[in-house]
């Protein structure tokens, strides 16, 4: 078979088809959205059956896809790395519960932060759970990992967790497919005690899970994706992994003079790491995201002799690393082009021209302005550009569904008027339930809940609200005359403004929902 | 053989459909591709860059190093100097001469002169004017650019003809001819002023 040019994201989703999954679960997130997408795509193709909607939240995608997994099932699960944080209560006992069908679940991580607020590692996730940890280097073995990491699960019966960085999900190379597993048919736990975490059973089930750690560090240390390869130069021992290990790599065109030991699956191959610290005299650990491999290598005392990484400046302590950034480390010598020229201005993201977005935004602040004490909570979104020029209209983003909690208690701390501005999507991800402590407490909110009818940021994909933000909104109590619904459109200013000011005013919980698609999706459909 | 390039413009140009004719035109040569893509919040009008890589040996980094790239390509005059540090020494620029201007302060059509004329290697073109002139929509204009591109390129020309050919195979065949025509009048342009 010819390869195939794919991305990172799609390699991993190419290789869950293949491994015969009946679901993927998911909610969109840079980087991790073109894997759902590519499945998507694939399955309505081939006509297969494989369930691919998206999931309103990373929570409920994990609890799906273990729910599948119980049934017998292979299940993918995909989310970006805060997406983990949503999810964690399922993954992190779902590590408890273990699984029957395989159970896979990709974080991409986004060191450097290229489209999140913060860089955190997912592999973290996957200790504090006792879940292995697969780390491709490339999109050949983001493929191959895959395909090993269902295997893994059914094997030793437990969730795997693959983590990739946004250069290798949205890198594209050559990738060979091997030959297609079936989907395994639906079959039932024969003891029915086996997924019940009551506390006398889950710590018998913790037993087993502490004790089953000596077998997944013995898979690591047989794995194909970790090696050895032995280096004449002992002076200095490399450990480098994932992506990590390609930067290395590329200032190594004909092979390394130094010892490296390449990690790719995780409990850490041991042997292998003992090995290269007794031979060489000094140890460079090269990996993308927090130093994790260097901490635990160091632990508290740092009696294993002198580690170079990101904690004692070798490498930066924070953002994604490069082929420069090796060099430098290993003594080599990077030589720049010329200089970056002083007219050369950034050119920051915006909202589009004539999103609806920017007319909301122009009606809101233009009112709140007249509060001086009003504050603007703002969520996830493409709306969260309103915190730059010429809007400036928010005060805060912090996570999904954050702007109504915090909107409800900044009025309870005296803040008026307290507006929050939330998109459709971000809403039914999770701003429900906060919407539901508003409305039980009576809080003097005002709540905008920006529909574009799709999820706007991440390229326009089924916005689960669609259709649906009044009657739910009504469900949880609010009162209809101040649900409002309307258009953002400049021949509407007048309008909008009069609304806003009403529900400004009102003393209570008040829904505004300014609705008009995105011009992305109209688009795209005009084509 | 190596070509490391750097693609450059602003979120919405269609630097992807440059690097997809590229990358089709590299499998059907048995190349090693390597193309790292910028997706998520920078495609809305911010700053946007693809490194893609093609070799006849196995590729290590999705990134090119500093100071390593062969070539610039850009869709905007800017936006090409914002990766200078990339450029080694021999490399070239091609670049369409229209700024897109999005931003207050965006500099003189001066400066960018000024700066340019430091720049050795360089081939710049109105790719908008070319693309209006040759298949009558301004839309061609990145297979323009690519046209005046593909000489520095270490692929044959009718590869990439045949990549168009495929890439827009479900298209039908006016928007086939159109790209293939723009793609040429680029070529010629470069031609012509290299000559």
């Amino acid at each position: 078979m010819k390869h195939q040019l794919l991305l990172g994201d799609e390699a991993i989703a190419q290789a869950a088809l293949d491994a015969g999954i009946s679901g993927v679960y998911a909610y969109p997130g840079t980087p991790s959205t073109e894997i759902t997408e590519y499945i998507q795509m694939k399955s309505a193709k081939e006509s297969a059956d494989v369930a691919c909607r998206w999931s309103a939240n990373e929570k409920t995608a994990m609890e799906a896809a273990l729910g599948m997994s119980y049934a017998g099932k292979r299940a993918l699960c995909c989310m970006k790395h805060v997406g983990m944080n949503v999810a964690a209560d399922a993954f992190i006992n779902a590590g408890m519960t273990g699984v029957r069908g395989g159970l896979v679940i990709v974080a991409a991580d986004d060191p450097s932060m290229h489209s999140s607020q913060n860089e955190q590692d997912s592999r973290f996730y996957g200790d504090f759970a006792f879940v292995p940890i697969l780390e491709p280097a490339n999109q050949q073995e983001a493929y191959d990992i895959t395909r090993y990491a269902f295997d893994l699960s059914e094997k030793y019966h437990t969730p795997v967790l693959i983590r990739i960085t946004t250069r290798l999900a949205h890198s594209r190379a050559g990738v060979h497919r091997q030959t297609a597993h079936p989907q395994n048919a639906m079959s039932l736990p024969t003891d029915s005690s086996d997924f019940i975490l009551l506390p006398a059973l889950a710590r018998k089930r913790y037993k087993q899970i502490l004790a089953l750690q000596d077998q997944l560090e013995k898979e690591s240390e047989g794995s194909d994706f970790n090696s050895y390869t032995d280096g004449s130069d002992k002076t200095l021992g490399i450990i480098a992994s994932g992506i990590g290990y390609n930067y290395l790599m590329e200032n190594y065109p004909n092979g390394a003079p130094y010892p490296i030991v390449k990690i790719s699956q995780y409990p850490l191959p041991k042997n292998d790491i003992a090995r290269l610290v007794k031979a060489c005299q000094a140890i460079l650990v090269i990996e993308e995201g927090y130093p994790f491999i260097e901490k635990q290598l160091r632990g508290l005392l740092n009696m294993s002799g002198t580690i170079h990484g990101r904690l004692d400046g070798t490498l930066p302590r924070e953002g994604e690393l490069n082929p420069d950034l090796i060099a430098h480390a290993i003594r080599k010598p990077v030589v720049s082009g010329s200089e970056v020229p002083e007219i050369v201005t950034s050119r920051p993201p915006a909202l589009c021209q004539g999103c609806g977005h920017r007319d909301m935004y122009d009606a809101l602040t233009e009112m709140v302005r007249r509060y001086p004490n009003h504050r603007v909570f703002g969520d996830i979104g493409c709306y969260t550009l309103g915190a730059l020029p010429p809007f400036r209209a928010i005060h805060s983003c912090v996570d999904m569904g954050a702007s109504i909690t915090m909107a409800k208690g900044a009025a309870d701390a005296g803040v008026w008027p307290s507006v929050a501005v939330i998109g459709d999507s971000t809403f039914t991800h999770s701003g429900i339930t906060g919407l539901l402590d508003c409305v039980n407490a009576s809080s003097n909110v005002t709540i905008v809940i920006s529909d574009n009818e799709t999820t706007g940021m991440t390229g326009g994909q089924d916005s689960a609200a669609t259709g649906k933000i009044e009657a739910i909104v009504a469900g949880i109590g609010v009162d209809p005359a101040h649900i409002r619904v309307f258009e953002p459109l400049k021949k509407n200013m007048e309008q909008m403004k009069q609304i806003i000011d009403e529900e400004l005013n009102y003393n209570g919980v008040s829904v505004l929902i300014p609705r008009r698609e995105c011009i992305q999706t109209l688009k795209r459909k005009k084509k | 053989m190596k070509t490391d390039i750097i693609l450059a413009g602003v979120g919405g140009q269609g630097i992807l459909s440059i690097a997809a004719v590229l990358g089709e035109a590299a499998v059907n040569n048995s190349l090693y591709l390597k193309q790292a893509e910028v997706h998520g919040m920078s495609q809305r009008g911010g700053d946007v860059q693809s490194n893609l890589r093609l070799s006849s040996d196995p590729i290590a980094s999705d990134l090119i190093p500093l100071g390593k790239a062969d070539l610039i390509i850009s869709l905007e005059p800017m936006e090409a100097l914002r990766y200078l540090p990339w450029l080694s020494s021999k490399g070239t620029i091609v670049t369409n001469s229209a700024p897109f201007i999005n931003i207050e302060s965006y500099p003189s059509l001066d400066e960018l002169d000024r700066e340019y004329s430091k720049i050795p290697n360089k081939v710049i073109l109105d790719a908008e004017k070319i693309a209006k002139e040759s298949t009558g929509t301004v839309r061609t204009a990145n297979m323009v650019i690519l046209g005046a591109a593909s000489s520095f390129i270490d692929l044959p020309y009718e590869s990439l003809q045949d990549a168009i050919r495929h890439i827009f195979s479900r298209k039908g065949e006016e928007i086939i001819q159109m790209n293939l025509k723009a793609m040429e009048a680029g070529r010629s342009f470069a031609a012509a002023s290299q000559a």
